[in-house]
């Protein structure tokens, strides 16, 4: 670089790592530091459109709280190590468990946030060397559902459409999708096709009534988990009115007898599916005969669908009627699953799901796993399933597996029945984490802390929900000692002496050797050996094989399959392109399937001990357990607290309180939340959000109350659906403090009278909202200790009513706020927090700041009366002068009207003086 | 002929009187004045800011010959009263003369109190009640180097702020553990102890007198437990009395001050006392707001225009030591069955307490910042509804009212808030907090 003069900017075209939308990103490193943020209007997912999490990935860029090197526990302490001190202690760790208990005593447990790259060496290692199938990832709690339907319907994990489809439908239906706010820029697309062309139709099938509902025409606020007999019913509806397309049903698909009498048997009554779905006959009726009318229609589906004990059933129950309408592959006409994380895709494509193999193989196959065998030249093939997520730490619990190594995900947040994942952690013998984050609800308990790049600095390639291949880029410096996954991955293969097999040294030696396994073998090409059979699948990259590194680095995002290499930078867009155009489907025989269906309900039922049903999902500003976006003051002002969602009807009922905290419980944990009333939630139903954890509330881990219970197909847990109540938690007074340092956890943990807190990331400042019970001695000592006021004389003002039990202080340093406490019985009555934060941002503070400061406002600015004149009566300048141009000629007269100078009298003089100015200002 | 209307003691309390009669009947009365002090007027109050130099003795004439003789007014300065015959109705003064009265008006004031110790005799032991006694202070602060003021409460505090400010090494010495304990509680005494300190004086509290020592002035100090402290001037500002020993002498009902009924009339009815004179309802104030409140009734009495009752007064104290703010009124103590509402900064030496008590601002004491302290003293002397206020009423008034003036209205428009210049003309004699205002001439 040179010395002097500014670097010039440097823009990255680079993937937004939150939702399955994959927003292409440009990002441009400022020397202050920062990131300015960009829409990539090249990209296909996003045509330059980004959502306010996208928006804000600036903010989360920051080193603040990262892990930068490797940590070791020793002692119950975490000690910082060296890389190879740390990678031996896994490898070895993992030899050693390997070697006295097997290969299916290890496991890996991994994330749809990792890139393709890192999930290609991470499944090579785990499937092709150690031997089992123990490899899981974070996709399974979102999207494995959809998984399991694809492939009973197609043969193969794949999407058939892609999201120009939801611009050229005429009627979308969106399926368990809170689309607004978590695919916020495909359901931008959507508001912009829905303007352009305001006959098209879209149904939001969903229980609750979310944001993405103000843009339907029909909501149906089905009962949860009914969605089987809702897509049953309309396919017996397709099938009485004579809605079939025969031909292609006839020449492209098995099974539609069998299915359509199952349907036309348990939702052949419209009145019976109605009240099975808990939905009006009227709005069944008119679902099912628009569906039925419209020929181009999307029928999309999000983690409502998945998150089921019949999840797989309820992909299948969609596809089907899709099938039969021969609505697929077609423009604007396909089922759609819209995925959740950002390559939750690419994890697919590698096999980075304990039932897959690898490049959409399956482990059951003993002719697939020859070809990956004969593909990597390994030692060894897994040959049975490995243990899916919640089998897996239900594993790590009973001791069967020893060594976990976790990679960019927070199980002990996220799992159902978390708590017991937890237990699960602290037993195992090993547990390996690979993080950015320093602590995490996870992290914590980790006896190996491998420090991980994060978005902005690691490199590689992602999919997303249509297929769309995509680079992530690096564009910042890489922090400490954080590396790669794949690299760290690959070190520990190599010292399992695994050697040459791992000998990577870039993101693009793995891409192109995943790209070669997807071709090797495929359709009777791919440089097979002589004498061995083609293994036809869709999933190819075969033009991507050649790619240089050079070429890897420029590419552009693309669909796959990818037959031919892709000319650099093309004059014109690709167009996007689809699956089955040719009605030809990823089985054996070509055909699709459609399945007969029993519709079933959720495994734990409402009773009258646990008469609620508890649902969790995302909020809008939010991702999964925060650790990004929690940093990122502009995402944490949308929903800046945990909370349950109520009807007003049902909190009457139970005695809870909108805006107070309550407790809600199931068999399996509980969590302390707000009260939000609404309608927007059903009777009998509760809503609680997923993001909040260990560290930024005190209990709000909603993953500990959720019912451990799983698709039998899938693996899936029922994460919509568990029986729960509610009842108020009562509290004596509430409070929050903001600081420009965290509080300490240990105090919030510790302090009495504390009895619950939350916390989220201001601009330079932190706020902690808590609640508590019972009274300390004195206040003042007590918000010291919570401020960690620990100097002798600290700069503390404070202001206190001890019969209404309100106290504020605050803690100033140098001529700055440090932080600000409040309490109150009545939350009502604590100040507007957004004032105050403005407070943080000033440099110093007046003796009208500091008293506005703990006043939780400005003064009134008319009130300002300026400068004493009248100290007696305390009479400023501001109010005489008025009264003087009013006509008040004499201090007598100025004495009348507002008593100035009629005490001592000391002050006559000046009133004098104050007169003869205002008449000289006059003429 | 006119009635005859004779004031005895030419002070704050009785000109005040004299003004609101004047105000509501003028000439109804021949009016005659004898004064003790061989001045006009003046603003007793302000010694303190004279005494620190902050203020000149023309400075804080209120009234000069000039204006009794504008009135009609008779004046008899440096000539006190010494007998009253309320049989005749005349009375007799120290240089002999003799002058009759149909009303009869007391405004004789109070006394210092001197402890009864040894020595107090001494010169270089003085009180803090006239421009006499400044004048003693002024010159001794140019010879000498030790001075103790005896009382920390109001007036001792200024004396001693004053004479730090002339050049002496002060002491304050006090009977009571806190300082001014009448008008403040501790935490509000302690800080403005802090700050007094901070500006060099010394205090020596639960220090009890024994002696003063000395062989032709005073030399020391000497307290019961046996301390010294040298002292070359000594204030004795231990209260006031009083002064009610002309009344008591011509047979007028007396306790502590001259005992006077809601029309701030004695148990003779041609004779009417006002002031720290004045006893009424067993109080016997010593601070200028209820002169003023009883100047007024009594006028409206002698005017004959209304039969308005005094009814005694809320109090309220500020110091007047420039750049400590501090005051306190109404019934600040709390106590059972009220409730408190504290703001402290003390980086800032600031602390507000306000008393409320069934609802109502009953209290205040208010040190470090007292620019709503006017408007406290007004909602306790209103027994305003504090209720909907209570959260902020601690943070004053601009927190709890709306504007006082809503912009773009009024004539106030061209006028300084709206112009420049003239903002700016105004901002160059900008008038600060007690500082000594410009010569008034400049300003004309």
């Amino acid at each position: 670089m040179s010395d002097g003069g500014a670097p010039a900017l440097k823009t990255t075209c680079t993937t937004c790592p939150y939702c399955g939308v994959g927003c292409g990103v440009l990002a441009t490193p400022k020397p202050d530091g920062t990131v300015e943020i960009a829409g990539d209007p090249a990209h296909g997912a996003n045509l330059g459109r980004l959502c306010v999490k996208g928006s804000a990935l600036g903010e989360t860029v920051g080193l603040e709280d990262r892990l930068l090197y490797p940590m070791l526990h020793r002692e119950g302490v975490a000690q910082r190590a060296s890389w190879d001190e740390a990678l031996a202690q896994v490898a070895e760790g993992f030899k050693k468990t390997i070697a006295e208990h097997g290969p299916d005593a290890v496991a890996f447990y991994v994330s749809g946030q990792l890139l393709t790259e890192d999930y290609y060496v991470a499944n090579k290692l785990m499937k092709g060397y150690i031997g089992s199938a123990n490899i899981d990832t974070n996709s399974r709690l979102c999207m494995s559902s959809a998984v399991a339907g694809h492939k009973r319907a197609f043969g193969e994990d794949l999407v058939p459409g892609c999201y120009e489809d939801f611009e050229e439908a005429d009627l979308v239906v969106l399926v368990g999708s809170n689309t607004a706010w978590c695919h916020p820029v495909l359901f931008q697309r959507l508001v912009a096709a829905k303007k352009a062309r305001p006959e098209m139709q879209i149904v939001v099938i969903d229980p609750r009534h979310t944001a993405t509902c103000e843009l339907a025409d029909l909501h149906l606020p089905l009962a949860p988990g009914s969605d089987v007999r809702l897509f049953n019913g309309l396919l017996a509806w397709l099938h009485e009115h004579g809605v079939m397309d025969a031909e292609f049903v006839e020449a492209h698909t098995e099974g539609a007898d069998k299915a359509v009498a199952l349907a036309l048997q348990t939702g052949g009554s419209l009145a019976h599916v109605a009240k099975a779905c808990k939905l009006s006959e009227e709005k069944l009726r008119q679902f099912y005969a628009l569906w039925a009318r419209t020929e181009k229609v999307v029928t999309a589906f999000s983690q409502g669908v998945n998150q089921s004990s019949s999840g797989t059933d309820k992909v299948n129950a969609i596809i089907n009627c899709h099938l039969y309408t021969g609505r697929i592959g077609k423009p604007g006409a396909t089922p759609f699953s819209i995925t959740g994380q950002p390559n939750a895709m690419g994890g697919r494509e590698v096999g980075g799901l304990a039932n897959m193999l690898a490049a959409h193989l399956d482990i059951a196959s003993p002719e697939h796993r020859a070809l990956v065998q004969d593909f990597w030249q390994s030692p060894v093939i897994a040959d049975q399933q490995g243990l899916k997520a919640v089998d897996l730490f239900e594993a790590i619990h009973s001791g069967k597996v020893k060594a976990v190594w976790i990679m960019a995900t927070n199980p002990v947040v996220s799992l159902p029945d978390a708590d017991r994942v937890r237990e699960a952690l602290l037993k195992c013998p090993l547990v390996v984490v690979s993080e950015v984050m320093a602590r995490t609800d996870t992290a914590d308990l980790a006896h190996v802390l491998l420090p991980a790049l994060a978005w902005g600095e690691k490199d590689g390639s992602v999919t997303n929900s249509d297929r769309r291949i995509s680079r992530q880029r690096a564009f910042l410096p890489v922090p400490g000692e954080a590396k790669a996954d794949w690299w760290a991955l690959a070190e520990v293969g190599k010292r399992m002496s695994f050697g040459e097999s791992f000998e990577f040294s870039s993101a693009h030696e793995i891409f192109v050797e995943h790209a070669a396994l997807t071709a090797y073998g495929n359709a009777g090409a791919g440089g097979r050996g002589q004498g061995m059979e083609a293994v036809p699948r869709m999933l190819n990259l075969a033009g991507l094989v050649p790619l240089t590194a050079e070429a890897y680095d420029d590419l552009q995002p693309l669909q796959w399959p990818v037959s031919q290499v892709p000319i650099p930078h093309p004059p014109s867009p690709i167009p996007a392109s689809r699956l089955f155009s040719d009605g030809r489907f990823a089985h054996a025989d070509g055909r699709a399937r459609l399945l007969p269906l029993l519709p079933r309900d959720p495994v734990n039922k409402i009773n009258d001990d646990w008469p609620l049903v508890l649902n969790t999902g995302r909020v809008r500003d939010h991702w999964h357990t925060m650790t990004r976006t929690g940093k990122s003051p502009k995402l944490a002002d949308h929903t800046s607290e945990p909370f349950v969602e109520i009807h007003p009807q049902d909190a009457m009922g139970w005695g809870v309180q909108n805006d107070r905290l309550a407790r809600v419980v199931t068999a399996w944990g509980s969590c302390v939340v707000r009260v939000r009333t609404t309608s927007a939630v059903a009777r009998r139903q509760l809503f609680v959000p997923i993001h909040w954890n260990g560290t930024t509330a005190s209990d709000a881990r909603v993953g500990s109350l959720v019912n451990p219970v799983v698709d039998p197909i899938s693996g899936e847990p029922e994460f919509k659906h568990t029986p729960a109540r509610i009842e108020p938690f009562f509290v004596q007074w509430y409070g929050f403090v903001l600081s420009r340092q965290p509080l300490n956890e240990t105090t919030l943990r510790t302090l009495p009278h504390l009895a619950w807190w939350t916390r989220v990331q201001g601009t330079q400042f932190i706020r902690t909202e808590f609640a508590g019970r019972g009274e300390p001695a004195d206040w003042s000592t007590w918000a010291h200790q919570l401020l960690g006021a620990s100097s002798d004389d600290p700069d503390w003002l404070d202001t206190r009513d001890a019969s209404e039990g309100l106290y504020r202080g605050a803690l100033i340093e140098g001529e700055c706020l440090s932080a600000c406490v409040f309490l109150s019985p009545r939350p009502e009555d604590l100040p507007a927090r957004r004032w105050l934060s403005g407070l943080f941002a000033q440099e110093s503070l007046s003796d009208m700041d500091r008293m506005s400061l703990l006043a939780g406002q400005a003064a009134t600015p008319g009130v300002d009366a300026g400068a004493t004149i009248c100290s007696c009566f305390g009479i400023g300048r501001n109010p005489i002068a008025a009264a003087i141009r009013e006509g008040c000629a004499t201090p007598e007269a100025l004495g009348a009207k507002l008593k100035c100078g009629t005490n001592c009298g000391s002050c006559v003089p000046e009133l004098r003086q104050l007169i003869a100015l205002v008449k000289a200002e006059r003429q | 002929m006119k009635p005859r209307l004779i004031l005895v003691g030419n002070g704050m309390a009785g000109v005040r009187t004299l003004e609101e009669l004047l105000k509501r009947a003028p000439g109804q009365y021949d009016i005659t004045v004898f004064g003790e002090e061989p001045y006009g007027n003046y603003n007793r109050i302000q010694l303190s800011p004279v005494l620190a130099g902050e203020k000149t003795i023309a400075q804080i004439i209120t009234h000069a010959p000039e204006w009794y003789a504008a009135n009609g007014i008779k004046l008899l300065t440096g000539d006190a009263v010494v007998a009253i015959d309320r049989e005749a109705k005349t009375v007799t003064s120290a240089k002999g003369v003799t002058a009759a009265y149909d009303v009869l008006l007391l405004a004789t004031g109070s006394k210092p109190f001197v402890l009864p110790v040894p020595g107090k005799e001494l010169p270089g032991v003085i009180a803090f009640r006239d421009i006499a006694d400044v004048d003693s202070m002024l010159s001794a602060s140019r010879t000498y180097t030790h001075a103790v003021v005896i009382g920390g409460g109001l007036l001792g505090l200024e004396a001693a702020n004053g004479l730090v400010k002339r050049g002496m090494t002060v002491s304050v010495v006090h009977l009571s553990d806190i300082i001014m304990e009448r008008q403040l509680d501790r935490p509000a005494a302690v800080l403005l102890q802090r700050s007094l300190e901070s500006r060099g004086i010394k205090f020596l509290l639960k220090a009890a007198t024994a002696e003063l020592l000395g062989e032709t002035r005073v030399e020391a100090v000497r307290f019961k437990d046996g301390r010294e402290v040298p002292a070359d001037l000594v204030v004795m500002a231990a209260g006031i009395i009083p002064n009610a020993a002309l009344a008591k002498a011509s047979g007028l009902e007396c306790e502590r001050g001259i005992v006077v009924d809601d029309a701030l009339r004695s148990s003779d009815p041609s004779i009417y006392a006002v002031g720290e004179c004045a006893q009424h309802r067993k109080i016997c104030y010593g601070l200028v707001a209820p002169l003023w409140d009883q100047a007024i009734v009594c006028a409206e009495h002698l005017a004959a225009v209304s039969t308005a009752a005094y009814e005694g007064s809320v109090v309220s104290t500020k110091l007047k030591v420039t750049g400590i703010d501090l005051f306190s009124a109404g019934n600040f103590q709390g106590g059972e069955g009220s409730e408190e509402l504290v703001f402290r900064d003390p980086k800032r030496g600031i602390y507000k307490k306000l008393v409320v008590r069934d609802g109502r601002l009953d209290g205040a004491v208010l040190v470090g910042d007292t620019r709503d302290g006017g408007w406290y003293y007004e909602l306790i002397q209103q027994k305003a509804h504090v209720g909907h206020w209570r959260n902020k009423l601690v943070f004053g008034r601009s927190f709890c009212e709306q504007p006082l003036e809503r912009p773009g209205e009024g004539p106030a428009n061209g006028g300084i808030d709206g112009n420049a210049n003239a903002a700016r003309r105004l901002g160059s004699t900008t008038i600060e907090r007690r500082n000594p205002p410009a010569p008034e001439a400049q300003a004309a």
